[in-house]
Formats: C-alpha cells, structure tokens, sequence
C-alpha cells in the first residue's frame, strides 16, 4: 500500500515525441477506417473494423490517458471492465448470429421496420402485421 | 490478547457513551456520516421492505388456497406477486446484508474508524429512499403487472405503471453500485496494521467478491431498465418483434445482471456462514484460502452462465450448450464451500446458541437449493421444470432459505455487537423452529407442486393441486409466526435485554475487542491484528465461558494458561 509515489504530485511528464507520434498513428488508423470500407469481408467486417477501433483505444488510454504510467491496478480494473462488456457482446452473439440453426426467419438485422424508421407510424401499431412480412412465407405456414 | 481483571469488568458492561446515543437529536441521524448508523438505517429501511414485500407474499398464498377465485382476480394477482418480486429483489435481499450488516460491521472487522467514503456511503442510503419512492409511487398508481423480470414486449405495451417501476430499479442501482464501490476502496485501503489479505476475516473476503459484481453488473441493469423506458417511451424497435426488435436479446440483457446479482445475494450470506461456523466451532476455518478465493470464482463463472434461464426461450442450441456446461461448473465453488463448512464443524466444540441455528438452518435449505439449481441447469430436465413451482421452489430455497437464513442468523449475532444488548434465547430458538419449519412446509411443497406440472404466475389451477397448495399456504402462516416472534423479542431486547458485554461469543475479529455498542470512532486505540481471524487453536487458553453456553451468557477474557497447545 506504499506504491502510491505517481498519486502525489509528482506527474509523468511524457516528451512532446510520444505525443506526436500517438497522434499521428491516430491519424493514420483513421485513414485506415476509410480506407478498408470500401472492401466487404462479410462477416469479417465487424472483425475488422473492431480491431483498427480497439488499437485507437488502447493508445488513447494508455498513453494520453497516463494508464501505462499510473498504478497497475487502474490497468487492471480497466482491462477488466472491458473483458466483461467482450464477454457480454460474444456470449451474446452465440445466440444471436446462430439463432436460424433453430428458426430460418429470425436471423435479420435487428431495427429493420422499427416505428421511428416508418414513414406511416400509424402500421406499426398493427403490431403483428409487420411481423409477418419479416418471416418467410413458409415459415409463417407452420 | 491478556486481559486484566479491570478489563474484565469493562468488558461486561453496557458502553454508556456510543454511536447510539452521541451525537443526539434526529438531523445527527438524518446528516450522520457514520457508517454504523447508515447501516442502521438501511437495517429499518429494508425490514419495512421484507415486511411489505411479506404482506404480498401473504396475499398471494391466501388466494392459492382454492383453485377459484377467492379475493381477488387475475390482473390483482399479476400484480400482487410482481410486486412481491421486484420489492424483495430490488429492495430488500439485493442491499440486505452488504447494505445493513455490512455497512455496520465490515469497517469494525477491518478495525477502521469508518468507511472510505462516509458522503458517499451517506448519498447511497438516499439514492436508495429515492428508488423506494419511485416504486412505491408505481404501487400506489397502477401498480406492475410484468413479473420482477419486465420481460418485452410485454413489459412495452401493458397498461401498468412500468416505467416508474424500471425508474425506481435504475436509481437503485446507483445506490448498489456506491455500496460496492465504497466497500472495495474500504478493503483494500483501511485494513488495520497487520491485517494481510488472509488474515481478513471470511465475512470480508465475501462483501469484496460482492462489491465487484455490484460494481461490474449493475450498470448493466441500468442499460436493460433505460433501453426498455426508451422502447416504451419511443417504440425504438429494440426488444419488440413487432418493431422489428428481438425479445430475446432483452433477456440477455436483464440476465447478465440478474444471473450475478443472484450471486450479489448469495454471496454475503455465505460470507456470514463462515463467521458462524468457525466462531461456534471454535475453530480454524478449514481451507481458509479455498473459502475466500471460492467467493471470487463464484463472482467470476457467475458472470457467464445468464443463458440457463433462456433454455426455452429460443435461443441457439449452441448457446444453450454453452451455458449449460457453464452452469455446472458454478456448482463447484459452492461445494467447496458446503464442504470446507462441515470440516469446520468436524471435532469442532460446537455450541448451539441461536445464531449456530440459523447457520445450520442455512446449510440444510441452501443445499436444497443449489442442488435443484445443477437439476435446472441440465437442459433436458429444464424443458419439463421451467416455469413451473419446481423453479419457485428452487430460487426460494436459495434466496430465502439460504440468504435470508444467513442475514438471520448474522443479525443474531451482531445484535449484542449493534445494541450492546442480547436478546431472549428462549423465544429466539422458538422462531428459528417456526421459520425453519413453515419454510419447508410452504416450499417443499413446491417441489412436488412443480414437478406434476403446475406451472407458476396462475392465479386459478386445476382441482388436483389444492392440496399441496393448502399446506404451502399453511405454511406461510408458520413462517409470520416465526417472524412475528422475532419481531417482538428483538425489539423487546433493544429496550429491556440483558447486557451483552463486549464478546459475548468469544469469538477473535476484531468488532469483539471494542464495547458494545461501539463509540462514535469504533475503537478507544488503533486495534492491530496479531493473530488470525480464527486462530482460536493460539488463544483457546485465554477465553472460557462463564457458565453453560447456550442462554446468552457472558463469556469472557481470562488470562490463566497462555501456552498454545497443539
Ligand atoms: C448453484 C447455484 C445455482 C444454480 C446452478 C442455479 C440454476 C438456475 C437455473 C438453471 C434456473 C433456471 C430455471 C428455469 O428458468 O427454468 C434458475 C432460476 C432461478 N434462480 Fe437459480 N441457480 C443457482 C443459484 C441461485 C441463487 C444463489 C439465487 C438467488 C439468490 C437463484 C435465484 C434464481 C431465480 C430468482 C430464478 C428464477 C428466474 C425466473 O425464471 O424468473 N439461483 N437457477
Ligand atoms: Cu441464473
């Protein structure tokens, strides 16, 4: 409990170098962003793009954010918290992107006729009617 | 660990000055940053809670009396057993023992003059007074009709009063979260000179595995409540199939908090069971480390497993599978603790005094419990069981017949420590018999219930079930007697009990070493932990009884022989 030097006063002073360098890498990733959008990797395409997204995020904290430099537990606590909103999203998406192993019509973007994106709002108050046009023909058959 | 004659003496008395009385007046209490008398106002606030939520659960039971129609009709009733969940979750077990009990003894256990965040732990209890409003503003307009889960699209389009519901459940959290924050920072940084990390005391091991999950789930709910609001507000389309939304993914949401907070109220309790079993075995607790880093593997697994309460919700069958196997392996951490417990015990020298009965009361119903939760856990059975009374059966055996069994028996025990005080044993040892028997008499029942088929949330059901359903709703008289008991010698004690003196277990954290009740500042001296939390092997010499254990006697501190024997 005696490790708390970073916590009084003293700060680390980084050179103006590293700065400019993160930035620039910041920089470039965003081209990157821009640039891999007009190729489509399927289903790689999340992939992709969470992972240029993650490298931003991580340099922003570390560096600009001191995380690097400060008490390790803050990294830890960090890291942590981030681990548990990747375990939500994954364990989510087992169900989600293999939900038509069970029910062939219910894999679809999620929001595609949701009331605010409705020119006439007054149909989707029809609730099921909507519903129905989602699912195949066949499916509705069974 | 020597104590004097003089000491002695003290240490039977009854402290005139404590935090009870110094400072006076109500606003010392209202603007009080003490973190005893925040825990005890959570203690009030919550047991009003525990007895609202118990009116529910009365009503409920009566109308089960009958396959008819007896009191009220079905839209009552929905509401009726909605409100008995949401206010028992949300508002009584979820902040019970880290709330209350914990509030008052973990910084006692650290030997800490108070809290890291006495403000913040203040602003927890109000933020927790501005949620009860929020749902009982709910109760008093329409009430909710949804169930404790709020499942959508239903929870969207019923006519009921939602949304100050899902408001009061998100600024609830808030409290929870500064709880466990505070509780965090409070371990790792005020521990008393000398106290290592397996020198803490078990009961803190467990708040800390607690205060992680408050921390790391509950934003989660407040996510679930606010996108729900927004979908019923604004018809988003999130959780709607009508909109184009998923209802599925809405449980995903409320169960990645909901599965670990089930563990937010587990946890603490067995936390208290530790504390009991070793201080009434007089003994070393057996496999400390696996005790205390089990509570953290329990914390951890907890958070992968929300799936099993969606095996019949379509999910994916590669999901279910997941989940399924998941679910096993939470089971171990808790057997490890079932088991560590009864080594404990074993040619331990064990007295009976009332809150060992609330432990063994714990240890019976909580194995119940979790044993029906690995039935539930197997997919094939859960098909048949889900949303039946085998389902009611199983989370009442864990939350009420193990948390609730442990905050009993962790009231029991701190109460002398809280009131300088002790209570009648007599009348004690009758309400433990009274709960401990309408509890299996109401819920056993549902076992059996469950597994012919009867399902849950019916207000009317076929003849074939009345009788099992008349015992049950005999039993829930059982239990208000227990309770009513307990009402009455407890409070019965706080006004003409007998003193308690400072340990009247004999038992070695450190809350024992100051008076009872402790003043303002916890401690006369910065206490320093030299010996282990249950190294009664090392001071077994220095602590006798005054007569027969068993009737809330004094036990005291004498010096005679202080060689260690081993
Ligand atoms: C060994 C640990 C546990 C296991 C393996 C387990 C397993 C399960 C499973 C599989 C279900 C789903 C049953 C169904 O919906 O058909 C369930 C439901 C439930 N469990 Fe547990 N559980 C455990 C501990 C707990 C604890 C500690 C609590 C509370 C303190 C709890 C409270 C509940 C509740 C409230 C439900 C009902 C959910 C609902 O349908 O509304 N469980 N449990
Ligand atoms: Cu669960």
């Amino acid at each position: 409990m005696s490790k708390e030097s970073s916590q009084h006063g003293h700060h680390h002073v980084l050179p103006l170098s590293t700065y400019l360098g993160v930035a620039s890498a910041l920089l470039i990733l965003t081209a990157i962003t821009v640039w891999v959008a007009q190729f489509h990797f399927g289903e790689w395409n999340l992939v992709v793009a969470m992972i240029v997204a993650a490298t931003k995020a991580i340099l922003v904290a570390l560096i600009f954010m001191h995380l690097l430099y400060d008490n390790k537990l803050y990294l830890v606590v960090f890291a942590s918290s981030v681990l548990f909103l990747a375990a939500f999203i994954i364990i989510t998406m087992f169900d989600t992107l293999r939900r038509d192993d069970i029910y062939e019509f219910l894999e679809k973007p999620i929001h595609s006729n949701a009331a605010m994106y409705q020119v006439d709002s007054t149909k989707t108050a029809a609730g099921m009617d909507s519903l129905k046009t989602m699912m195949p023909a066949d499916s509705t058959a069974k | 660990m020597a104590a004097t004659v003089a000491d002695t003496k003290a240490s039977m008395a009854y402290a005139e000055v404590n935090y009870l009385n110094e400072p006076k007046g109500l606003k010392s209490w209202l603007l009080t940053l003490d973190h005893k008398r925040i825990g005890l106002m959570y203690f009030f606030a919550i047991m009003t809670m525990f007895f609202l939520g118990g009116i529910f659960a009365l009503l409920v039971r009566l109308e089960l009396f009958t396959p008819k129609q007896d009191f009220f009709g079905a839209d009552t009733y929905n509401k009726f057993f909605t409100l008995h969940g949401a206010i028992m979750v949300f508002l009584f077990i979820i902040p019970s023992i880290p709330a209350a009990l914990g509030n008052i003894i973990l910084p006692l256990q650290l030997g800490a003059k108070d809290v890291a965040f006495p403000r913040l732990n203040l602003a927890s209890w109000y933020v927790y007074v501005t949620g009860a409003l929020f749902a009982i503003y709910s109760m008093v307009t329409n009430a909710v009709d949804t169930g404790w889960t709020f499942y959508a699209p239903y929870s969207t389009t019923t006519n009921t009063a939602v949304i100050s519901m899902t408001m009061a459940v998100f600024i609830l959290g808030f409290s929870s979260i500064f709880t466990g924050l505070n509780f965090l920072v409070t371990i790792h940084k005020l521990r008393a000179p000398g106290m290592t990390w397996f020198k803490m005391p078990l009961f803190v091991w467990g708040l800390y595995a607690t205060a992680l999950i408050q921390v790391l789930a509950t934003p989660v709910l407040a996510i679930t409540v606010v996108l729900l609001m927004l979908e019923r507000g604004l018809g988003i389309g999130i959780f709607d199939p009508a909109m184009g939304g998923d209802p599925v993914l809405f449980q995903h949401f409320f169960w990645f908090y909901s599965h670990p907070a089930v563990y937010i109220m587990i946890l603490p309790g067995m936390a208290i069971i530790s504390e009991l079993i070793t201080a009434f075995s007089r003994k070393q607790m057996f496999g400390y480390k696996f005790v205390g880093f089990s509570s953290l593997a329990i914390a951890l697994t907890g958070f992968m497993v929300w799936g099993h309460h969606m095996f019949t919700s379509g999910q994916s069958e590669l999901s279910a599978v997941i989940f399924s196997f998941i679910t096993f392996l939470v089971g171990i951490p808790s057997g490890i603790k079932i088991f560590n417990w009864l080594a404990t015990m074993y040619r331990g020298s064990i007295t009976l005094q009332t809150p060992m009965l609330w432990a063994f009361a714990f240890l019976f119903l909580f194995t119940i419990g979790g044993l029906t939760g690995i039935f539930l856990g197997a997919i094939s059975l859960d098909i048949h069981l889900h949303d039946t009374y085998f389902v009611v059966a199983h989370f009442h055996y864990v939350m009420m017949g193990g948390t609730v069994m442990a905050l009993m028996g962790g009231i029991h025990y701190w109460w002398p420590k809280i009131w300088g005080r002790m209570y009648n044993e007599k009348l004690a040892r009758f309400s433990v018999f009274f709960v401990f028997v309408g509890f299996n008499v109401t819920f056993f029942t549902q076992f059996i219930l469950g597994t012919r088929g009867m399902p849950r949330r019916y207000y009317q059901y076929l003849e074939q079930y009345q009788t099992l359903h008349e015992i049950s709703t005999v039993g829930s008289w059982l239990l208000l007697l227990g309770f009513a008991i307990m009402a009455f010698y407890l409070i019965h004690s706080i006004f003409k009990g007998k003193v308690a003196g400072n340990n009247p277990w004999g038992a070695l954290t450190l809350e024992w070493t100051t008076s009872s009740p402790p003043p303002a500042h916890n401690f006369e001296r910065q206490p320093i932990a030299v010996n282990g939390p249950y190294d009664f092997d090392k001071v077994a010499a220095e602590i006798t009884y005054e007569g027969t254990p068993g009737f809330g006697e004094t036990v005291v501190a004498k010096k005679e022989t202080t060689e260690v024997k081993h």
